[in-house]
């Protein structure tokens, strides 16, 4: 690759890519992404590639390894364009038939088709709802890249924006585009970008950064990690936009090495913005310089927070600090730094591409644009899905996420992850925006949506949450470390059926004092789980308190295993699979379970057949059907 | 010098032996030899110039360094939120079992490190469990046994 | 410098640019009440019995006075109900940590013995007073935290003491004085400060040593 020292050698080289290609050639896109890996989508690559050049179309079909898809749950996934003819779960034995029938002869192989849950054959990837309902705008180019080619981000447009502000623009007119936008921060806060951007342009000094969190701290939430292996580019493409709007020429990505595939992929991105000039000095011939350097975290969910995130890459513990002074004034070494989300960036350059009517065009009035969830949980199709914001809860849950598994019944949707809380039944018609979920105590977070039904337990989420928490909290302060000790103490006790009448009160006032008094946004928000859950589903903490019951049956100590024996037909499953040898029973007799020696470790309950459904849960005062 | 110290330095030379990249530093130590050993970590110190509570700091607080040999064999559960409500805690309690282990232990022989981590991406296999990188949905009690044996 | 104006408890109060509110109120002799601060060091923002209200009317917030600025104008209350409530609630929290709080202390904002929580009588309440003193004024790193979240723990490496104390503090080690419950005292000299009992400070220990993360220390001789 040569080095590119104008715009106009840009757009040259965007001619010649997409003069190269040839529209009649079948595209076959398939993800690649660590979901999909999960499913061996490696051998059905392998196998895909040698099998065309071995049949000889290797004229008439490319293959594309994309990154994620967003539709994990029926992974290994793959679309072949121009159709959009869509495959799921793929197997390696599949390739042949993929290849004879649909590649050569243009024939559809039924049996990896979607079938929706009414038993529809759905052949196109835009007829299938999980995608129907989608609005595609930052993740939809993942179908389309390799993200280990530059050529195809070229080919969709990539770098236009950058080209756009660079040649046409001042940085001062770029900074009132993005105002005028009202993009919001997707990792969080919804904090206005431009304002930020704006901020720490005018802040003193001469030295300024630009920062991409793709810390992606939330244990439920994997769409920045998507969009850093499936489509580097915008991000990086969105960031030097940021930077040329601020006068930053170094800018930082924070990335948690958790990701490898991600710091691959990106570390790779910007090796080749390098070598064609889009970084370093006099970017395109415009005077503008820029350099990125990856940083990786190590692990620690607080580090996501702004001013502790700064800390990290100072090389320091990544302790929060008080942001009386906030870090778009003085961050890394005390130089205004500006702190976006990797989403956030990603949507810069669409803002160009598109024209700021175009993205007000989406959205409600507060909040613009679009918003990618991780739709994970009790959902039947779960995976990451981008849609307008203003979408009602009930929308994402039941049209896209296509309902609750196993005909169970929904019961709550947690969002916002560790700082968010959960959204009872009655009000899924809430329009999903930033300023909507907060009203009603939860958040919109950096998007994870959690479903859960009536197998859950409130009392145990909000406990998973604190636990959490009591491990992430970086410990400095005291009301976010002993305040959430305490919680998790007093949640554990009524997840034992050690409550008190007085907890419910006791963790209420506690909660309101680390709510405010906290010194960062982890200890002022870790009370939300507890908080909105009690709000919601105050009965089902009560139940764990006066009735020494788990409604849904998932606390431990309150629940017992049984085996209905009018149920048991003796098969010998659930006998043969116990760890502890706590069933006893012959063959076609009932069996039975000896509570002393039960570690109700769920197996008997996991493996005894659906058709028989013999081992049933009980807690408090429930008895099992007279015989 | 050691070849152990001699790849901790070519480590830090690549960082320009700056303070800032303690924690990138630090990361590749770990990642070359599973953990950090007071050795290394000394002359690490050493090398930037960094005070030990410093490091020990640092070590402590980020989930990915380990001050104590790992094993040959990395089980990681999932706990994240998704996977938890799909039934984490459970898998959790039988992968303890049949490994003998409590999460964040390694075996005596070093065979096996027990983890949590949070959210491995593939919520929809879970509650998932990772075997040297290889992926399984919610493995009976049998199924992990298996999986025991079979590690070298 | 120059003069700012502002309101503490409705009192009107000229005070320089610059200063923290805690600096401000003390100067004007309004008492707020402190642990993890000393004139000595920088403000560290940890124990956030400072809190106070800012602000009027639907703006009000909640800050730690030890951090936040003055600037002209501000109004400041230190005693709302709010605020002696929040640190009633504070205090009740460190109670599990170090059961001999000063009386005054307690007594002022009511706190009472919580049987609803968990004792963890450590007697550090992680205020990070000796372990800045150590580090920022005597240049020694002899302490250090360890940990993070609900485990985390103050440290005295012993190699570093051996090495440094000494010369650092020929007397006696300086940061007993800062240590706001007495337990870094107590661990060298065997005792509470106020039974005046002294041992020479030749072994020094880790504090709280129940705590995994000291053990992991140990066992591969870190410490
Ligand atoms: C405890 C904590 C963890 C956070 N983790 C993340 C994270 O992992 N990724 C992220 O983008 N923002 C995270 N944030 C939000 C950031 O502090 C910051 O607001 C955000 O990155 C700003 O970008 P945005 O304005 O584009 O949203 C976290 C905040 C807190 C308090
Ligand atoms: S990883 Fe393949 S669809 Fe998400
Ligand atoms: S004195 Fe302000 S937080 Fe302790």
């Amino acid at each position: 690759m040569t080095r590119l020292t104008s715009i106009s050698a840009l757009e040259a080289l965007r001619k010649e890519i997409i003069s190269r290609r040839d529209p009649a050639r079948l595209k076959v896109s398939v993800c690649s992404g660590t979901g999909c890996r999960a499913y061996d989508c490696d051998k059905v690559i392998d196998r895909l590639k040698s099998g065309i050049s071995h049949h000889g179309l290797s004229e008439k079909v490319e293959v594309v390894t994309t990154g994620c898809h967003g539709f994990c749950e029926l992974g290994p996934v793959m679309a072949i364009y121009p159709e959009g003819t869509s495959y799921f779960k793929i197997k390696p034995e599949d390739v042949e038939d993929i290849i004879n029938d649909t590649l050569s002869q243009g024939k559809l192989v039924e049996r990896l088709l979607y079938v929706d849950p009414e038993g529809q054959v759905q052949a196109k990837e835009r007829d299938i709802p999980f995608y129907k309902y989608q609005n595609r705008v930052v993740f939809g180019n993942n179908h389309y890249i390799d993200p280990e080619h530059i050529e195809d981000y070229l080919a969709l447009d990539g770098y236009c924006a950058l080209a756009a502000c660079l040649g046409g623009m001042t940085p001062e007119e770029v900074l009132e585009t993005v105002k005028k936008a009202n993009l919001r921060g997707r990792g969080g806060g919804g904090f206005p970008a431009g304002r930020k951007w704006e901020t720490t342009r005018n802040a003193p000094g001469d030295v300024k950064y630009v920062i991409v969190n793709a810390d992606e701290g939330d244990p439920g939430a994997y769409m920045d990690r998507s969009i850093l292996e499936g489509n580097p580019h915008s991000v990086l493409e969105g960031m030097l936009i940021g930077a040329y709007a601020i006068g930053a020429h170094k800018g930082f990505i924070y990335i948690r090495q958790e990701y490898p595939l991600a710091v691959e992929n990106l570390n790779r991105a910007i090796g080749q913005m390098r070598a064609l000039g889009l970084l370093g000095e006099n970017i395109l011939g415009s005077g503008f310089d820029f350099e990125i350097a990856v940083h990786r975290g190590a692990g620690a969910f607080v580090s996501g927070e702004s001013s502790a995130l700064m800390s990290s890459i100072e090389g320091k513990v990544g302790e929060p600090r008080p942001k009386y002074i906030r870090t778009s004034i003085s961050g890394v070494h005390g130089c205004p730094s500006d702190l976006n989300n990797v989403e956030t960036w990603a949507n810069v350059p669409i803002i160009f591409n598109k024209g700021v009517d175009w993205f007000t065009s989406i959205g409600t009035e507060g909040s613009k644009g679009t918003k990618i969830f991780s739709l994970v949980g009790k959902v039947n199709n779960t995976g990451l899905v981008e849609v307008p914001m203003g979408m009602t809860l009930h929308d994402i849950i039941f049209k896209i996420g296509g309902g609750i598994r196993d005909g169970k019944k929904f019961k709550a949707v947690q969002t916002g992850g560790p700082s968010g809380g959960v959204i009872p039944e009655d009000m899924l018609d809430l329009p999903v925006d930033f300023d909507a979920l907060t009203l009603v105590g939860s958040m919109m977070g950096s998007g994870g949506m959690i479903v859960m039904d009536e197998d859950t337990c409130m009392v145990d989420v909000a406990r998973y949450f604190l636990e959490f928490l009591a491990d992430e909290s970086c410990g400095k302060c005291v009301p976010c470390r002993e305040g959430i000790t305490q919680m998790l103490h007093i949640l554990k006790m009524l997840c034992a059926g050690k409550g008190k009448p007085e907890d419910i009160d006791v963790l209420q006032e506690v909660a309101a004092m680390v709510k405010e008094c906290s010194l960062c946004a982890l200890g002022q928000s870790a009370p939300n789980p507890v908080l909105s859950s009690l709000k919601y589903f105050r009965a089902e903490y009560e139940a764990h308190v006066n009735d020494k019951c788990c409604p849904a049956h998932v606390c431990k100590e309150l629940i017992s295993y049984h085996i209905d024996p009018a149920k048991c037909k003796g098969c010998g499953k659930c006998l043969r699979n116990c760890p502890v040898n706590a069933i006893s029973g012959s063959k076609k007799e009932p069996h039975v379970i000896d509570l002393d020696k039960c570690t109700k470790c769920d197996t008997c309950f996991m493996v005894c057949p659906p058709k028989f459904s013999a081992v049933t849960k009980l807690s408090g005062s429930e008895t099992l059907p007279a015989v | 010098m050691s070849y152990l110290l001699a790849k901790v330095d070519q480590i830090i030379d690549g960082y320009g032996a700056e303070k800032e990249a303690l924690v990138q530093i630090l990361l590749d130590i770990q990642h070359e030899f599973r953990w950090l050993s007071r050795e290394t970590l000394l002359h690490t110190a050493a090398r930037l110039g960094l005070p030990m509570n410093h490091l020990y700091n640092v070590t402590t607080f980020y989930k990915h360094f380990s001050l104590v040999p790992q094993g040959r064999h990395a089980v990681s559960v999932c706990v994240g939120t998704a996977c938890h409500v799909r039934g984490a805690m459970r898998l959790l309690d039988r992968v303890s079992q049949g490994l003998r282990l409590s999460p964040d232990e390694t075996s005596a022989d070093e065979k096996f490190s027990l983890k949590t981590v949070s959210c491995l991406g593939c919520c929809a296999l879970g509650p998932v469990m990772v075997v040297d990188g290889k992926y399984m949905s919610n493995p009976t009690s049998n199924e992990i046994a298996v999986i025991v044996e079979e590690c070298e | 410098m120059s003069q700012v104006n502002v309101t503490i408890n409705g009192e009107h109060i000229k005070a320089v640019e610059g200063m923290t509110i805690l600096e401000a109120a003390r100067e004007a002799g309004i008492f707020i009440p402190t642990l993890c601060h000393h004139g000595h060091l920088d403000a560290y923002g940890s124990c956030r019995l400072c809190v106070v209200e800012i602000g009027e009317g639907e703006r009000k917030r909640v800050v730690a006075s030890c951090l936040y600025h003055i600037s002209e104008g501000l109004v400041v209350e230190t005693e709302t109900d709010k605020i002696n409530n929040y640190r009633r609630i504070i205090l009740n929290l460190l109670m599990h940590r170090w059961d001999n709080i000063p009386v005054i202390l307690l007594e002022k904002y009511g706190a009472k013995n919580h049987s609803r929580f968990v004792d963890n009588m450590t007697y550090c309440i992680l205020c990070g007073l000796c372990v800045r003193y150590c580090r920022d004024v005597k240049g020694a790193n002899v302490l250090g935290f360890v940990g993070r979240g609900t485990i985390r723990q103050v440290v005295i490496f012993p190699n570093q003491a051996a090495k440094y104390c000494p010369t650092c503090c020929p007397k006696e080690m300086e940061c007993l004085h800062y240590c706001p419950t007495g337990v870094i005292s107590s661990q060298y000299y065997g005792s509470r400060p106020a039974d005046g009992q002294k041992l020479p400070h030749a072994h020094p220990v880790c504090i709280n040593d129940d705590v995994n993360i000291l053990e992991i220390l140990e066992r591969v001789g870190h410490v």
